[in-house]
């Protein structure tokens, strides 16, 4: 499954507004064409990991295409069989399947943007200076570089159990079965949780790299703490959240372990999401060819919607220069 | 260029580290099942009996017979999905595995597991007779016992005999769930936190599965009929399946859509319930101080009925060797020895007789250190398994053995499936008639794959 | 740490760092806002530690007891359940996925900066579309191929694995740091006649070897974490620390106290890396866009 984005940079013209100057190609661009042999001896060091990328993320996918076109339950070897479409005709008129899809688009988008919201009011907590301001930065990451299986399970035991989690100690929520009520909200809590973190250091390092001179013209002429904040640090900080947003969906529409961790997908099917379904549908039924149709639709769809999102990353990543030079 | 420096020597020393404890042996790998023919590979759920059998291994069995055991310890969820995904693709990975009486019929269907009669008939001390005829009977097919059980479990009523005293209630020799509902209620005392019944609400077939079904036996009830005509809209499926929810929404215990076992347990040894219906095993937990603070307070009566004779269900954990296994001699060794009767009296002496793995060897039900220890329980216990007949669980004949189960293989999807819409209707999220309804598109289905 | 764009001008080297903007004083009640936030944050993780120290039967009271006697028993258990080869394990596929992916990505990075392919552009976007397919959808497949190879349950299976899973992150990260390397450097110490190992070890490698750091800590963290493949590839001899960590969880008994005193001792590496090296991880979550 190739996705070469070939490529909006290319046809865009140059974002001067975010580049001040825009380097003409990375680097030491000879003027003359190269020769065929220059241009293998360049390849060299880049075919390793090319190969490497290509056989274990891209190949796995020809032969899913393989299964796909089959009438497969492992634990009925003898029944095996060719069944060309079926298993796609199935796939879509599935309503379980077409719920995954949109649960993860409301678990994905929940978690980001709550997590940005929160992760850039720390960034601004955390952007003035106070005792132990490294003390705080510290246990404000922590959340992030605990195990996911671990907070997953932290939170569904130690916190959300409406017999003995922690929730259930606060005055006024006790008996709050958490995670049966309000089954999104849990999940995307604990993904939160997580990822504020991420999206902090990521729009702290915007805030830290604003031009001081800027701020101080502001204080000059006597703007409001509000009014600097929406005139020029907001708009200074807008391709860091852009960025922010951006990379938490490509963590987070993955998500596997939470929601294999706190509810199995349900109650019902309110919180499968398609990576959970594709499991489901493989592990549990053991419909190898479904599940592997499934796979299918649900790759050719994230290759339609990240090949917007690329779009989106080529220009965030400032033009044709790609990343941050 | 400092601290560069540094960074090369950390990455060094975590490289040195990690290369010489590969070397050592523990994780190295290095093509699975060729090195040391005395080492076999065992999948088990993270029960409490096994991870006791985990740590008494190597300085018994190991110590004996000199066959190295390394475990994997899974839930049970995980433990299905892998041992089944390990099994179905002949991946040859485990020697012997813990499985229930639901995988037996199936997988020895497809030939993938070892019989063990003639293993275990054979073996000196071993006396297969011994084991309960309920359990053996679950897990021979066509005359070839294919799974030893570890330990099995029926399913009872367990009530807390002083707040039914308060109450001045007395618990029927033979309760039925119009008469355990009625007591329910009488129990039930929202302001002190306490619930009059802990019932499973967690998805999944195994789960809030079992208990349901069984009051669907019991009902009149059943999943197909012998023709697999699913019969989940069934006027008697309907009832139970509403009885089943309201009881919990009505009398439950709180956070009734997530609870499983550990939950109720919890509930009913931190005093938050006065009543559960669950499996046998439970009781021991139960009258352990360690967990518990209801020691001593607990009765223990039959499973509720209503136009059955019996209610209960009939699960074992008990060890099987894969087809895949290039040691079946050295399993098959490890199966005796754990499934013995010299291990129940190992765990007795070791750990305490009431921590033994039971419900599975008449012999252990005369054995009076261990009456002693289970007195509360060990009857009842016994006198429940007795009371079960697998062939023939409800009302009419069925299409596939199983009494909270139907052994074919998309049961479990189908039960997990239809379970989750039935715990969203005790979440209040939807209605038994809804749910239904979607398990029997789900269960037509599975008719179809297998009329 | 600078921007995402860049502002600098060609000859940027010799330019003076922007200047700093010191940061604001104010109202300490801020501070103090500050300090709650960050203490609610971290509670969870407190309590998971604090939750390991206590009796089984303490864990599960309702509601909570805060002042629960101690107790060393779960950590006791948890090593006699063998924590050690799966932490070892654990450590094992990590490092050496690290490893691996270090070796890999700096010459691709190379061969996608200094001195670019052709079409440079699409490979670099090759690699990022390969971090949005979904991981699932591989894994039938996967598993299937490594059985075949008879590689299951083998600890170098997940050392490709993470890998490969790690090497777009790897990539792109490292890429920025190449394009540190002033242009204008290399071309002058080329017409000077200097060899390409004479650049690399002079002028490249004291710009990007900082570059490693902050990729080795990014791609560890993901591997060590890593729970799906680690769940369906192994079995006993191979298993990692997050496989370990969900054997706790019984469908029988109370399990809460030596759940949380796992969740903390396999927590703990990525817990201590993360917090001695916090000005890495910037650089590399962002895949190297922001410095």
């Amino acid at each position: 499954m190739t996705l070469t984005a070939s490529t909006p940079a290319d046809e865009r013209p140059p974002r001067t507004r975010r580049s001040g100057r825009r380097r003409p190609a990375p680097t030491v661009e000879p003027s003359r064409p190269l020769t065929s042999a220059q241009r293998m001896v360049r390849r060299i060091p880049l075919l390793p990991a090319l190969v490497i990328t290509i056989v274990v993320t891209q190949l796995p996918f020809l032969v899913t295409l393989w299964y796909s076109l089959q009438d497969w339950n492992l634990q009925r070897p003898d029944e095996r069989g060719f069944v060309w479409l079926r298993n796609y005709t199935d796939a879509f008129t599935d309503s379980r399947f077409r719920d995954a899809a949109l649960n993860t688009v409301t678990i994905t988008a929940g978690a980001v943007i709550i997590s940005m919201v929160l992760g850039l009011g720390c960034a601004l907590l955390l952007d003035r200076k106070f005792f132990g301001r490294g003390v705080v930065r510290t246990m404000l990451i922590s959340p992030f570089l605990i195990m996911p299986v671990a907070a997953a399970l932290l939170w569904k035991y130690a916190m959300f159990n409406p017999t003995f989690g922690l929730l259930d100690a606060l005055p006024g929520l006790d008996g709050i079965d958490w995670v049966s009520r309000f089954p999104k909200a849990s999940i995307i809590s604990t993904l939160v949780w997580q990822w504020t973190p991420f999206m902090m250091l990521i729009t702290l390092a915007g805030l830290q790299s604003q031009p001081g001179d800027a701020l101080e013209a502001a204080k000059v002429d006597g703007a409001s703490a509000w009014q600097t904040f929406r005139w020029i640090t907001f708009p200074h900080l807008r391709q860091y959240i852009e960025l922010g947003l951006l990379l938490g969906s490509i963590y987070l529409v993955q998500t596997f372990d939470a929601i294999f961790s706190i509810t199995r997908g349900g109650p019902g099917t309110a919180t499968t999401n398609l990576p959970y379904y594709l499991y489901q549908s493989a592990f549990n039924q053991t419909e190898i060819g479904y599940a592997a149709a499934l796979g299918v639709v649900t790759v050719v769809g994230t290759i339609l919607v990240s090949t917007f999102a690329l779009r989106v990353v080529s220009s965030l990543f400032t033009g044709s220069d790609v990343m941050a030079k | 260029m400092l601290r560069r420096n540094r960074w090369v020597t950390a990455a060094l020393a975590v490289t040195t580290a990690a290369a010489l404890a590969a070397c050592s042996g523990a994780g190295g790998g290095g093509g699975g099942g060729t090195e040391g023919g005395g080492t076999i590979s065992v999948a088990m759920v993270g029960n409490p009996p096994m991870q006791e059998l985990e740590k008494l291994t190597a300085d018994t069995f190991t110590k004996d017979t000199g066959i190295t055991v390394k475990y994997s310890v899974l839930p049970e969820n995980e433990l299905r999905d892998k041992v089944t995904q390990d099994i179905a693709t002949q991946g040859g990975q485990y020697d012997a595995v813990t499985i229930g009486a639901y995988e037996v019929a199936i997988w020895a269907k497809n030939g993938w597991l070892t019989d063990l009669k003639p293993a275990l008939d054979g073996a000196a001390g071993y006396d297969n007779a011994d084991v309960l005829p309920a359990m053996r009977e679950a897990l021979t097919i066509d005359g070839k016992q294919y799974a030893a059980p570890f330990y099995g479990e029926s399913s009872f009523l367990m009530y807390r005999k002083d707040l039914l005293a308060a109450k001045g209630i007395t618990m029927p020799a033979k309760p039925t769930w119009q008469q355990v509902e009625q007591i329910a209620a009488r129990l039930t005392d929202r302001k002190n936190d306490m619930a009059g019944i802990c019932l499973r609400g967690l998805p999944g077939w195994g789960e809030l599965g079992a208990p349901l079904t069984t009051v669907v036996n019991t009902f009149g009830g059943t999943w197909f009929d012998k023709d697999w005509n699913p019969r989940v809209t069934s006027p008697e499926f309907t009832a139970a399946a509403t009885f089943y929810v309201d009881l919990v929404r009505k009398y439950g215990q709180l956070g009734a859509p997530s609870a499983g076992f550990s939950e109720c347990l919890t509930a009913l040894g931190q005093g938050k319930a006065a009543m559960w219906y669950d499996a046998t095993s439970a009781a021991g937990p139960l009258e352990d101080p360690a967990t518990s603070k209801v020691v001593g307070k607990i009765g223990y009566a039959p499973a509720p009925v209503y136009r059955t004779e019996s209610g209960g269900w009939l699960w074992t954990w008990a060890f099987a060797s894969p087809k895949t296994s290039k040691k079946a001699d050295a399993a098959a060794r490890f199966i005796q020895w754990a499934t013995g009767k010299e291990y129940q009296a190992l765990v007795g002496q070791k750990v305490g007789w009431a921590q033994v793995p039971a419900g599975n060897r008449t012999s252990l039900y005369a054995n009076p250190e261990y009456l002693k220890a289970a007195e509360p329980f060990a009857q009842a216990t016994l006198d429940q398994i007795n009371s079960v007949d697998p062939a023939d669980p409800g009302l009419q004949p069925r299409p596939a053995p199983g009494v909270q189960f139907v052994a074919v293989p998309e049961f479990a999807d189908l039960g997990t499936k239809c379970t989750q819409e039935l715990s969203a209707a005790i979440a209040g999220r939807s209605t038994v008639a809804d749910a239904l309804t979607k398990c029997q598109s789900l269960a037509e289905d599975v008719a179809a794959d297998n009329k | 740490m600078t921007a995402v764009t860049d502002t600098r001008t060609e000859g940027a080297v010799t330019e003076p760092p922007a200047p700093r903007r010191r940061p604001r004083r104010g109202n300490p009640l801020w501070g103090v806002l500050a300090w709650l936030v960050g203490g609610l944050f971290f509670f969870p993780v407190l309590w998971m530690a604090i939750t390991g120290l206590r009796a089984e039967s303490d864990a599960a009271s309702s509601p909570p007891t805060v002042f629960a006697p101690p107790t060393l028993t779960q950590y006791r258990e948890i090593f006699d359940r063998d924590l050690l080869p799966y932490l070892i394990n654990s450590a094992f596929a990590s490092v050496f996925s690290v490893l691996l992916t270090v070796l890999l990505a700096v010459p691709a990075a190379y061969a996608l900066s200094l001195k670019p392919v052709e079409k440079w552009r699409d490979v670099l976007f090759f690699f990022i579309s390969t971090k949005m397919l979904p991981v699932v959808a591989a894994i039938v497949p996967i598993y299937l191929t490594v059985k075949e190879l008879g590689m299951l349950d083998n600890i170098w299976t997940l050392v490709v694995l993470y890998t490969a899973m790690n090497l777009p992150l790897a990539i792109w990260v490292m890429r920025s740091f190449f394009l540190e390397v002033p242009a204008e450097l290399l071309e002058a110490s080329a017409l000077d006649g200097a060899s390409l190992r004479v650049q690399l070890q002079h002028i490249v490698a004291p710009i990007v070897s900082p570059g490693i750091a902050a990729t080795a800590l990014i791609c560890f963290i993901f591997s060590w974490n890593e729970f799906l493949f680690a769940l369906n590839l192994t079995s006993t001899t191979a298993g990692t620390a997050p496989v370990f960590l969900v054997g706790f969880v019984s469908g029988e008994g109370l399990f809460l106290a030596k759940l949380c005193a796992a969740a903390t001792l396999v927590s703990l590496p990525v817990l201590l890396a993360g917090w001695v090296a916090q000005n890495k991880l910037v650089r590399g979550l962002s895949m190297g866009a922001i410095k």
